[in-house]
């Protein structure tokens, strides 16, 4: 096909796609007045059932639990085919050795200037971290963005300090496992509704001060941490197989 | 009156920068623009009140996204190495 009739057959797509968007973005409501009866609903009745500020937390571990378990264990299974993929083969393993190695030029040294500032944000990014999967029902944020918080801790590790060093720290079989325990106790605290005689996902924890604090929420402060615990460490696996790669294939130029 | 003009700021921002992305040739420089691209969307939903959703794009689009796409390249490029070299011996 020429590169005309395909640039025409593009432009008969797109154009209408455009027009389509600009009309459905001039129509959208004004902004903190939505158009669902369920959005005002869950507004009203979160703080006083739930004890929890932020709504959208209180939906995606409480009235809509469900859906979010559903969700981390889509997680979980990409993480595993991601390892299982990437997996090496036994006759190129070579993973032992990860020095930063390249043919023609040595890796240059990292910077004092960037080990120092690195080691100061490790601190900081994690704590962030964890300050996003504990106040999830009173501030934007959950267990899912701090996790990925966490996780940016551990890259920030690698481009401070050195190859080796950070597959030391995060080895993937301690990982694995850690991500396996955050996606259990996320079931298992499910569970815990079904021995005190209420739904699967009911939230049977006393739900602690309010206006809410970090104690308040009962199962959806725990249920955002769980979901912390498995994002965090499936991220820290994701990162660890795809740096082996990158290593590996340094070490082979 | 300045939460529309912020709107629409936000809007055209994610529109110039979107054909910004697909129009960057080099894989490699299209992972930074890729950031940039999520940059924006982090400035809209913000502005649109979706301070979860926006914390959400911000982590994942800066961090893992572009890693992701790095990496990947890594690996098909020592791919193509490994299957030219494969290439080579057999024509020996």
């Amino acid at each position: 096909m020429s590169d005309r009739a395909r640039r025409i057959i593009f432009f008969v797509g797109a154009l209408p796609l455009a027009a389509l968007l600009v009309l459905a973005c001039l129509r959208l409501p004004p902004s903190g007045r939505g158009g669902s009866s369920y959005g005002d609903v869950i507004n009203g009745a979160a703080a006083d059932e739930r004890h929890a500020a932020d709504a959208v937390t209180a939906v995606n571990f409480d009235y809509r639990a469900f859906d979010t378990l559903g969700e981390e264990f889509i997680l979980f299974t990409s993480v595993m085919g991601v390892v299982l993929l990437l997996r090496r083969s036994s006759e190129d393993d070579t993973e032992d050795d990860t020095d930063d190695k390249s043919a023609n030029r040595q890796a240059p040294p990292t910077s004092d200037a960037v080990r120092a500032l690195g080691l100061a944000l490790v601190g900081l990014t994690v704590s962030f971290g964890l300050y996003i999967v504990t106040h999830g029902q009173v501030s934007p944020g959950g267990g899912f963005q701090g996790g990925v918080i966490i996780a940016t801790g551990w890259m920030v590790l690698y481009l401070a300090g050195n190859a080796q060093t950070y597959c030391r720290l995060a080895s993937p079989s301690l990982f694995e496992a850690v991500e396996a325990l955050g996606a259990a106790s996320y079931a298992l605290v499910g569970a815990g509704a079904l021995v005190a005689g209420m739904a699967y996902l009911a939230n049977y924890v006393p739900l602690g001060p309010t206006p809410s604090t970090v104690r308040s929420g009962g199962t959806i402060a725990l249920l955002s941490v769980a979901v912390g615990i498995e994002v965090s460490a499936g991220f820290i696996v994701l990162i660890s197989t795809f740096l082996k790669e990158a290593l590996a294939e340094r070490q082979d130029q | 009156m300045i939460e529309a003009c912020l709107r629409w700021s936000a809007i055209a921002l994610v529109a110039a920068i979107g054909p910004a992305v697909a129009l960057t040739r080099d894989p490699r420089a299209q992972a930074i623009t890729l950031t940039l691209y999520g940059l924006a969307l982090t400035l809209l939903f913000f502005v649109l009140q979706a301070p979860d959703v926006a914390l959400a794009q911000a982590t994942v689009g800066a961090v893992a996204l572009p890693l992701m796409v790095l990496l990947t390249l890594a690996r098909m490029r020592r791919m193509d190495r490994d299957r030219d070299r494969g290439d080579d011996e057999e024509e020996r």
